[in-house]
């Protein structure tokens, strides 16, 4: 008897602990939600805690935001997971369009990235010319490399740079580590490497140690990020009313003045241009 | 949340402020992990006596994979929950992803090796031992199950605290099925990466420091009621 009463009172904690799993008391999803797939530089930098609750005032709809590296992103997309996708890869964007999976992609907002190193600068990087040339300083010192190596956005950007440079980035001096920008710029702190990072992360990074922005400003290192809208023939499940109107919030005078408002340590992180005339989109 | 330069004041400071972020992100950990314990229970404890009490052709293959399966990198059993519950999945149909449901499923396939390999150890030793009277009792293997489990209560609380301990240190599974989203799958792990990989260490730790000490009152709570069991029962 004991035996049986223990299983049943087990089997009722089961049920009560599954069923407040299912009910909506703690998720907030008794509102309207979308679900959006984004990059951790627009998470870190605290962009998000920004300018959702605008735009969940002005509409009702809730954004979940999974924030992971543009490639992962994409990927989340691309298997139906998420209904609405913001990132910073253009190219990578514009393929996405052309292969069918989103209608529609325009610029939202841009920021620049920022070559940080040791303080010393041991390359001498902060004299260089352009950001090619300072990779390039940096490779004929071999200094150690802290790379993201996690086909993100940044590291699409950053191989993009080495390319240009005319270097085929190898050797024990650079480092690939397959992680997110906050967790690269650690890692990069602990041994005073030379990283690249988009300034967002950068600025609103707190464990800095030795290393300084050393170099910034060539057009080259100019960061474009995109909202794209997603294929309602391709993904018929997905919440596209909710995730047009966030689409359309982002692109509105509103949401870019949200994005222009937004400051972490006095600093604007993120410049919005979206020009609604430059949207590409595809016919459905 | 409190900014502090050490992470044992930035603990202190989340402990006396009582932040609902804080709370909530307490609260959804704590109910994540225990149902995925209560359930993986359910499943593995008479998974392991079964397997204990039962001779069959391949036993010693499912043996060793099930202990094999207690070292299961959580990463792998996020990703198989992931490919299983995504939209272009077999279960995407439940639109889990993303919510604490699916952080609870790749949990329990995490501590139900756990809880079945160290269940049937125990099982097998008890068995061992009382085998003879258990047979004059007339009981069929199947009785026996219940009774063996009973009996063996206390050490089966520490493989259960065991599970338990294994579903609320891993972040691999539940930041790859619940996304780490704000205010909906955030636990206390995913949240310690997210301030780690701002280059928040102080609140950080602090975080760790908080979700070390709820482990030792889920623990020292579980060790008082088999204390109690143990003296009621003698």
């Amino acid at each position: 008897m004991r035996i049986t009463a223990t299983f049943a009172s087990f089997t009722t904690a089961a049920a009560i602990g599954l069923a407040s799993i299912t009910t909506p008391a703690y998720a907030r999803d008794d509102a309207p939600y979308i679900t959006l797939a984004s990059t951790t530089s627009t998470q870190n930098s605290g962009l998000f805690d920004a300018i959702i609750p605008l735009f969940t005032a002005a509409s009702g709809i809730d954004v979940h935001v999974v924030a992971v590296g543009t490639g992962q992103a994409f990927e989340i997309a691309r298997r139906g997971d998420a209904d609405s996708l913001l990132v910073h890869d253009t190219a990578g964007e514009q393929g996405f369009v052309a292969d069918g999976y989103a209608s529609e992609r325009a610029d939202v907002m841009y920021n620049d990235f920022v070559l940080i190193g040791p303080a010393d600068d041991p390359a001498g990087i902060a004299d260089a010319e352009t950001a090619a040339a300072a990779f390039a300083a940096i490779a004929e010192i071999e200094a150690p490399f802290a790379s993201r190596g996690d086909d993100s956005g940044t590291n699409r950007a950053e191989l993009r740079l080495w390319d240009a440079a005319g270097i085929t980035p190898e050797g024990e001096w650079y480092r690939e580590l397959g992680s997110g920008m906050g967790a690269t710029l650690n890692t990069a702190a602990g041994m005073d490497a030379y990283v690249m990072s988009d300034r967002a992360t950068w600025v609103a990074f707190d464990n800095r140690q030795h290393l300084d922005l050393l170099f910034e400003g060539d057009p080259a290192l100019f960061n474009q990020y995109g909202s794209l809208v997603l294929s309602a023939s391709k993904y018929p499940h997905l919440k596209h009313d909710l995730a047009r109107q966030w689409h359309d919030w982002l692109l509105s005078d509103d949401g870019q003045q949200a994005i222009a408002d937004f400051r972490v340590k006095g600093q604007q992180l993120f410049f919005p241009n979206a020009k609604p005339d430059a949207r590409t989109s595809t016919a459905e | 949340m409190p900014q502090h330069d050490s992470a044992l004041a930035t603990a202190l400071a989340l402990i006396l402020e009582r932040d609902p972020t804080l709370l909530g992100i307490v609260g959804l950990s704590l109910q994540v992990s225990l149902s995925a314990v209560m359930i993986a229970a359910l499943v593995a404890l008479p998974l392991g006596a079964a397997l204990a009490l039962w001779r069959f052709p391949g036993r010693g293959v499912l043996v060793v994979a099930l202990n094999a399966l207690m070292g299961l990198p959580p990463v792998v059993a996020g990703l198989a929950v992931y490919l299983l519950l995504s939209r272009a999945g077999p279960l995407g149909e439940l639109g889990l992803l993303f919510t604490p449901g699916a952080m609870v499923v790749a949990q329990v396939m995490l501590v139900v090796p756990i809880i079945a390999a160290l269940t049937r150890q125990q099982v097998e030793e008890l068995h061992h031992e009382y085998h003879e009277q258990l047979r004059s009792l007339g009981l069929s293997r199947a009785r026996m199950i219940p009774t063996l489990l009973w009996d063996a209560r206390v050490g089966l609380l520490t493989v259960v605290l065991a599970g338990f301990g294994r579903a609320s240190a891993e972040v691999g599974a539940v930041m790859i099925v619940g996304g780490n989203i704000d205010g909906v799958t955030r636990v206390m792990t995913t949240a310690i990466v997210l301030e780690t990989s701002k280059g928040n260490l102080p609140l950080a730790l602090g975080l760790g420091i908080v979700l070390l000490g709820l482990v030792a009152l889920v623990n020292a709570a579980a060790h008082l009621l088999g204390e109690t069991a143990r003296r009621r029962l003698g």
